[in-house]
């Protein structure tokens, strides 16, 4: 999707929009040139590609409010933009639209170990939360496994979640405080340092808005107590059914597991061959268990959850007998995206939920289109929380290929909703998904939608194009065809 | 006795937007005290109730607004679940529907969450009459705004709440709570030191004279939590948190003005109100004449009037508690944020206006 040349009426935007830029921001943070702006073309999904008209990148909120407002009196649209690791399309540039990175905001400004909060701003990284509260024995616990590299304002953006969601939850539980900037450069706090906040819960809406409704530039979040003890078992299957029965008997049990991960054989095999951990390569499933909390809490539930995996007809239970061995249990389900991108030269990963109970049927069907489009699947599943991704083999390099890769994943996002999940548990719509949003609601939604986004931002400034289709677009459905998904940044572990 | 009146009652509001009629929506009545009185025509929701789905291994629960509290917790215990958030009842009348509108939480809300954390999806009716579906029955769904969470909280200022999915969770294998004699300031400093700590702490409160401490987990867990917080075992605790959920115990038998004071959970106590101080600090219950919007928001909190004096919460509900702002004043900026957010779901203004505040 590269843009060559840019009309004469984007250029004169662009001068004035540097113009007003270089009198609120030093010289160095006003981008502008291609060569520049070349870094800022695309996100974790670097399949949609575009230049930004101009990258601006202010160091505070004030620099920030007053972007904005100079935005706004030029009526250039905004796409804000943390590390650039979604997955999505949602930090896709606009080539007549300024392109605001908030790579440059990255201080931890507090921590609080007596009220266990960290306040950051947007481009604190994930993991730098957690690495700061350590000493205090506390961590932030939402942790996509993009958590080295992606920062906290985008993590609310897409509301995030991660391997340990079911029982920790995901970023919408996790932040107490936004400060936000709005489309015409105000201000506002959402949210407090108290639980809750007189009101209506805009902290809520704000977090999984896609960048669409305001900029995140600064935000306070809740730190847990490290738990005392992780324990993991893997249990293998030879029938993906009774792995997903497992899940079922696991929490019939009344045990919450901080991790629950199924993962394929063909995923299973991919994994296997690049990081030797060991897996059983002949299984169907292979069920990771994470169980975290009290040393006694542990004990007696890792004992629960071996007898009820021996139970549901697992060939083989491990225990890790040490950290070495829970973390290599985990090395294998870490990496199987970039496994999985070994198998192809290209790969495609979807994000949808279903149902738990569903996922046999699921699975088969997926299989049955992955034969009928001659694309290979391999799926890893967040079992616990319905979370599955499956990722399609592919090049794109044979004709044709990529337009099948396209539309064999529009199908299994479609079979998600129809089962009764939904398009997407964690990435997010973006540009990607647009086209399912129309198959998961109806008309009159997408219109509430654009209503409550309008409450924001009349006019349609930020980010506009993204996560909720128009009508219109709807109605057009299919004719659009853009290059289906390659990661960016393949080396980092991804869910 | 289930039954989906969600065509009736579409129509009522369809109707009533056309008529610029607004609506009082009611259903158990067993919290119209809280909030500001709203005048309108009612429509009544407690009819349209029933169970419309619960997978116990999916750990999400289906129901309509209309379902008792009751019904839901009784089909929940069935299964060895519960809802995390301990809603408090108000009334054998409460709904599902009325508790998620106030988002009201129990004594387990700093450890588990509030109830608008376990909303994963609703049906609802905007001011426009038109049902909507948004969110899910999955755990995680990022697909369009989060408008189900924003109903929670919103008094039904924003949508005739229809139908809501909750996600549930097991029951504890044990339970315990120990009583331990300290003042309220000591008390404080305890909760924000015990909850740094990886215990199995489930509610913490101190009503003036003794801090009480739930544990929650495994039966050797909480022998060995008991070691670490010492204190004495209370006998019968689970009527004593349900006194402190249903706002039952004799704390709140007091006749002045009762505040609920939301607050950053290790703000210091103040040594002249007369306190009833729960979630393990970050909400404290206080009789005061004087409003004190200012002091709440001085300490990063907010203040919300509960009941105006000689004039206790009851079932059967009430005409609220007459003139004066219930919830703490919004800043101008984000009160116009307020005001454009109702618009977008009620132009017509026309659902529980004024019931949160005089412009929504």
């Amino acid at each position: 999707m590269s843009e060559s040349g840019t009309s004469p009426a984007v250029h004169a935007r662009r001068s004035d929009l540097v113009r007003g830029l270089l009198a609120l921001l030093p010289a160095e943070s006003v981008l502008h040139e291609p060569e520049d702006l070349r870094p800022y073309e695309c996100d974790g999904l670097s399949a949609y590609r575009r230049l930004p008209m101009v990258v601006a990148l202010p160091s505070t909120p004030e620099q920030v409010q007053a972007v904005m407002r100079l935005a706004h009196r030029l009526r250039v649209p905004v796409v804000a933009r943390g590390a650039g690791t979604g997955l999505s399309g949602g930090a896709l540039p606009l080539e007549d639209g300024l392109l605001l990175s908030l790579a440059k905001m990255k201080s931890i400004l507090a921590i609080d170990p007596v009220a266990r909060t960290a306040r950051v701003q947007p481009g604190v990284r994930n993991l730098a939360i957690s690495e700061a509260a350590r000493p205090h024995g506390l961590y932030y616990a939402p942790d996509p496994s993009s958590q080295i590299a992606c920062t906290i304002g985008g993590n609310v953006a897409e509301n995030s979640g991660g391997v340990h969601c079911l029982k920790y939850g995901l970023t919408v539980h996790n932040v107490l405080k936004l400060e936000v900037v709005t489309v015409e450069g105000e201000r506002l706090t959402l949210g407090a340092d108290a639980l809750d906040a007189p009101g209506y819960d805009l902290l809520a809406l704000m977090t999984g808005s896609e960048g669409l409704l305001a900029v995140v530039v600064e935000a306070t979040v809740r730190l847990l107590p490290t738990p005392e003890r992780a324990q993991v078992l893997l249990a293998a299957y030879d029938d993906v059914a009774c792995a997903g029965a497992a899940v079922g008997a696991i929490i019939a049990a009344g045990i919450i597991p901080a991790g629950l991960e199924m993962m394929d054989n063909p995923a299973i095999r991919a994994a296997e061959a690049f990081v030797h951990a060991d897996y059983p390569v002949e299984a169907a499933a292979i069920l990771l268990c994470e169980l975290d909390g009290t040393n006694e809490e542990v004990s007696e539930q890792v004992m629960r959850v071996r007898e009820l995996l021996l139970q549901s007809g697992a060939t083989e239970v491990r225990t890790a007998r040490d950290e070495a061995e829970r973390a290599l249990f985990w090395k294998g389900r870490k990496a199987a995206f970039p496994a999985v991108g070994r198998l192809s030269p290209d790969y495609y990963c979807m994000d949808g939920t279903i149902p738990r109970r569903r996922l046999p049927e699921v699975l088969e069907r997926i299989e049955a289109l992955s034969k009928a489009y001659g694309l290979p699947v391999a799926n890893v599943f967040h079992a616990g929380d319905g979370n599955l991704h499956p990722l399609i083999l592919y090049d794109a390099n044979r004709p044709g290929e990529l337009e099948r890769t396209e539309e064999l994943g529009g199908r299994i996002l479609e079979l998600c909703v129809e089962v009764g999940g939904t398009i997407t548990g964690e990435h997010g719509v973006g540009m990607e998904k647009i086209n399912q949003m129309c198959v998961q609601f109806r008309p009159a939604e997408l219109e509430q939608f654009h209503a409550v986004k309008a409450a924001f931002d009349p006019e349609g400034l930020l980010n506009p194009g993204k996560a909720v289709p128009t009508l219109h677009r709807c109605a057009e459905f299919g004719a659009m065809h853009v290059h289906g998904g390659q990661l960016k940044f393949p080396d980092i572990p991804r869910f | 006795m289930d039954q989906d009146l969600s065509r009736q009652l579409a129509e009522r509001v369809h109707t009533a937007q056309a008529a610029g009629m607004p609506l009082r929506i009611a259903a158990g009545n067993t919290k119209a005290w809280l909030g500001r009185p709203v005048e309108g025509e009612t429509l009544d929701v407690a009819g349209h109730r029933g169970i419309v789905g619960y997978e116990p291994t999916e750990l999400v629960l289906t129901a309509r607004a209309g379902t008792p509290l009751s019904e839901i917790e009784a089909a929940l215990a069935e299964a060895g679940q519960c809802l995390a958030f301990e809603p408090p009842h108000f009334g054998d009348a409460a709904t599902l529907g009325g508790s998620v509108a106030c988002n009201l939480s129990g004594p387990a809300r700093p450890y588990a969450g509030a109830c608008r954390d376990f909303v994963l999806g609703t049906r609802i009716i905007n001011g426009r009459g038109e049902v909507l579906r948004f969110g899910g029955e999955v755990m995680k769904n990022v697909a369009g705004y989060d408008l189900s969470r924003l109903m929670a909280g919103a008094q039904g200022t924003l949508g005739v709440i229809l139908e809501v999915s909750l996600k549930v969770l097991p029951r504890p294998a044990a339970e315990q709570t120990l009583a331990l004699e300290m003042d309220a300031a000591a008390a404080i400093r305890q909760f924000n030191a015990w909850a740094a700590r990886p215990l199995p702490i489930t509610a913490a409160c101190h009503d003036g004279e003794r801090v009480r401490v739930r544990l929650s987990g495994a039966e050797a867990a909480l022998r060995a939590a008991r070691r670490k917080l010492g204190g004495e075992v209370v006998a019968d605790a689970e009527a004593f948190w349900r006194s402190v959920r249903e706002q039952s115990h004799a704390f709140f038998n007091g006749s002045g003005a009762l505040w609920r004071l939301s607050l950053p959970p290790a703000t210091p106590v103040d040594p002249i109100l007369l306190q009833f101080i729960d979630w393990g600090g970050a909400q404290r219950w206080v009789y005061s004449e004087p409003p004190p919007w200012e002091a709440a928001a001085a300490a990063g909190g907010h203040a919300t009037r509960w009941r105006a004096g000689c004039h206790a919460p009851s079932p059967s509900g009430g005409e609220g508690r007459g003139g004066g702002a219930v919830f703490q004043p919004l800043p101008e900026g984000l009160m116009a944020l307020h005001r454009r957010v109702k618009r977008s779901l009620d132009p017509a203004g026309i659902l529980n206006p004024g019931r949160l505040y005089p412009e929504l």
